[in-house]
């Protein structure tokens, strides 16, 4: 049995189930040209991280070399290979973002946490990255939680961002969808 | 066909021709790095910079299409400048150590910046960290020497569709490695070191087996035989400033007792003897499928480039019963060197030390592996490669031009030029039909000179269909049927073939497989740089070989016919079953 901890369900969810999963997912992209990456986001939706097992039987399964899917895998700073928090905080340092304090925030996330970039705390609640850009430079700085895009983020405002993960459930004040 | 000048000088050149391809036509020599003839062209290393008139930037001409009407300039300040500024920041990233690499004096890193009229280098940076992988036997990476050209990506991936290289990780931190930046060793390669032989600096060579060797000459207590594959002998003087293509045998020889080698064989002896037990094996296949009814794999595919076995065992282990129980003639020369030859000179098979040479680097690994015991010991101790040998005959302050012609010691040295054409791609399966022919006709091979001429030559995939007429009475069941073969040379269209094959688009009796484009002449151990030209040059050398042989048939080895007599008994016997047979195991590609 293992948690799913990057399933929206957010419940205990079989391996074999997620297994399953994984499957129908390399089924329907099987014969796509260029279908590698939504593969790899997919099933990283599903497992939360990509480890080695789900990477082999992608790399099987797509009949694209282990070495291409490492590549893949490595290349791009979305994918994990390592398991992570229940929720993935990104900080923003594109150009607009890291001339707006983008920097600054990132340090406060960290005081905050108290982990590196990379890291996950302790309480495996948060997993901290940082990304190049969202496509959201004219709300900089920018800092998203798994899908949620927070605009004008102030290093003050941290804290209040943060606390709304640690009760499940609670409203999440000032938070802006990306296009 | 576009007109255009080079330098100001007019060339005219095919369409779809590149801006380099049009140098080269107009006798204009560009720098190149990444790019390899036949094998890749992606404008990475932003060496081949030319000016085209009318053009904003430079551009690299190695990608850039010919047009009509276009003025190109190659060898401006400005084409000059930005050059040296390319091949600068690549030196300043690159762990050279050129008096201790591998390749000093074959590098095509050095040679250019030679060219190029390097003095300094202007950028002083972090350099990748130096990450030496030696945990395969036959191939050694370094990192640290890689200039991410990726010829080698392509080498593993498109021609040998095996895929364990490729680019790993991102920006200054980017690996040209196995999956994740692990050891070779724990993913499936084959051995092949094509990677190695496109290389153009000392990020990927062969794992020396020199000192060894040397070790092993120095040794009293040993006896020290040395067997030469068929490919060495059309390749080691392209590394003594000989033409590819020149025949070198009776030098070979005489280096190799200069250097100290007690008995000096050929691994041509054992070639003779794969195709008595593999021919044999075949028509005993044919035997139970034909006539008795059995169940039995057909096709059957040859088993001598250790490179395919691996394949096959990674990628196609459904394949396992249908590749040949043969040994390899290195393996077979092993065993028979450490049980029949051992007991000729009153030895015993842990006095013996047998090397190869070998055009390879597949052959260190098959060496080491736990079924190539048979004589109780290893049976191979070290294989070295073409390139390895020229080294230590360098070493040894051999004047190798000045070497007379010496000939191959006895019994383990004669051989016919069945023998010789093993080195080429289908010439294990025409030295197979000469003498499975003869077996099932009592006649000679009806063909000129006794090449069957579709299965020559540097074609990916090659096959023919011979009408089986004039049988013998025990062979009388094939009389009427065709005997279909086929031959493939370079792992991606082995993967192509079995493909057809798999999917019942094509059927044969018999299917030749060799690892490298070309054959063993192409190998991976082979001086560098092996090119399609080259590869013409070393096989038209083999198959002189061969013609010059009064013997050309591996049945009327005088030799072979002792080996039965005196100690194997018959082909497919109980003797030859323990020594010259051997067992496959499926491996996990991922």
């Amino acid at each position: 049995m293992k948690e799913a901890t990057g399933c929206t369900c957010a419940g205990v969810v079989d391996e074999v189930e997620l297994m399953r999963r994984l499957d129908s997912i390399i089924e329907e992209n099987r014969d796509k040209p260029g279908a590698l990456i939504p593969v790899l986001q997919q099933a990283q939706a599903v497992f939360g991280h990509l480890p080695e097992n789900v990477l082999k039987r992608i790399s099987l399964g797509m009949g694209k070399p282990y070495s291409e899917v490492a590549g893949v895998v490595s290349f791009y700073s979305f994918f994990s290979t390592v398991p992570r928090g229940r929720h993935v905080i990104r900080v923003c340092l594109g150009t607009a973002c890291y001339v707006r304090g983008g920097k600054q925030v990132l340090e406060a996330i960290k005081g905050k946490l108290g982990i590196d970039v990379g890291q996950t705390t302790e309480d495996r609640l948060f997993t901290l990255e940082v990304a190049r850009c969202f496509g959201a430079c004219g709300l900089a700085p920018t800092v998203a939680v798994d899908d949620t895009v927070y605009k004008r983020v102030r290093p003050a405002r941290v804290s209040e961002i943060l606390d709304a993960y640690r009760t499940e459930g609670s409203a999440r004040k000032g938070a802006s969808h990306a296009a | 066909m576009p007109a255009l000048t080079i330098d100001l000088k007019p060339v005219e050149v095919p369409e779809g021709a590149t801006v380099l391809d049009a140098a080269r036509k107009a006798g204009v020599r560009i720098p190149t790095l990444c790019y390899l003839e036949n094998v890749q062209a992606i404008g990475a290393c932003r060496l081949c910079l030319v000016e085209i008139e009318g053009a904003r930037t430079l551009v690299t001409s190695c990608v850039m299409p010919a047009t009509d009407g276009m003025k190109v300039h190659t060898h401006t300040k400005r084409v000059r400048d930005a050059r040296r500024t390319v091949l600068e920041l690549l030196l300043s990233e690159h762990a050279g150590d050129c008096q201790t690499c591998d390749r000093n004096n074959d590098c095509e890193l050095q040679a250019v910046a030679h060219e190029l009229g390097i003095k300094e280098i202007r950028y002083a940076g972090e350099k990748p960290a130096p990450g030496s992988d030696a945990s395969t036997p036959g191939i050694v990476r370094d990192n640290g020497k890689c200039i991410k050209c990726r010829r080698c990506v392509t080498a593993c991936g498109q021609i040998q569709a095996v895929g364990t290289l490729f680019p790993q990780f991102r920006g200054f931190k980017t690996q040209i490695a196995p999956a994740f930046g692990k050891d070779l060793s724990s993913v499936a390669c084959v051995q092949c070191g094509q990677c190695a032989a496109v290389c153009p600096v000392g990020a990927i060579v062969e794992k020396s087996s020199i000192d060894k060797v040397w070790a092993a000459l120095e040794d009293k207590t040993k006896t020290v035989v040395v067997q030469t594959a068929p490919a060495v002998r059309a390749s080691l003087g392209e590394c003594f400033g000989y033409p590819p293509g020149t025949l070198v045998t009776g030098k070979m020889v005489a280096a190799l007792r200069r250097l100290g080698f007690a008995t000096v064989f050929d691994t041509n002896f054992t070639a003779d003897l794969t195709i008595i037990e593999e021919g044999m094996e075949l028509l005993s296949r044919l035997k139970k499928a034909l006539k008795d009814k059995q169940a039995v794999a057909i096709p059957q595919f040859t088993s001598c480039s250790p490179g395919w076995i691996r394949f096959v065992e990674y990628f196609h282990p459904d394949l396992i019963p249908n590749l040949s129980t043969c040994k390899s003639p290195q393996q077979m020369f092993g065993a028979i060197a450490k049980t029949y030859w051992a007991k000729k000179v009153g030895k015993k098979a842990e006095d013996i030390y047998v090397v190869s040479i070998m055009p390879c680097h597949a052959k260190k690994s098959e060496a080491e592996r736990p079924e190539m015991r048979s004589s109780g010991v290893q049976d191979v101790d070290a294989a070295l490669t073409t390139r390895e040998l020229a080294r230590m005959i360098k070493q040894a302050g051999i004047d190798f031009d000045s070497l007379p012609d010496e000939t191959v010691d006895r019994i383990l040295g004669t051989s016919t030029g069945a023998a010789d054409i093993f080195a080429n791609s289908g010439g294990v399966m025409e030295a197979a039909l000469r003498t499975a022919w003869e077996v099932i006709t009592g006649k000679p091979l009806p063909f000129v000179n006794l090449h069957v001429d579709p299965l020559s030559g540097l074609e990916g995939i090659k096959e023919a269909a011979i009408p089986v007429t004039g049988t013998v009475p025990e062979w009388s069941f094939l009389e009427g049927a065709t005997l279909k073969v086929a031959v493939a040379s370079g792992l991606g269209n082995a993967q192509k073939l079995v493909e057809r094959i798999k999917s019942g688009a094509a059927s044969y009796h018999f299917v030749e497989v060799m690892t490298c484009p070309g054959g063993c002449i192409g190998g991976g151990g082979q001086p560098r740089m092996t090119t399609n030209e080259v590869r013409k040059k070393r096989l038209a050398a083999m198959y002189k070989e061969d013609e010059g042989k009064k013997l050309r048939k591996s049945h009327d080895n005088p030799k072979i016919k002792q080996i039965y007599g005196e100690f194997l008994g018959m082909p497919l016997g109980e003797k030859s079953h323990h020594l010259l047979h051997t067992t496959y195991v499926k491996r996990d590609r991922a």
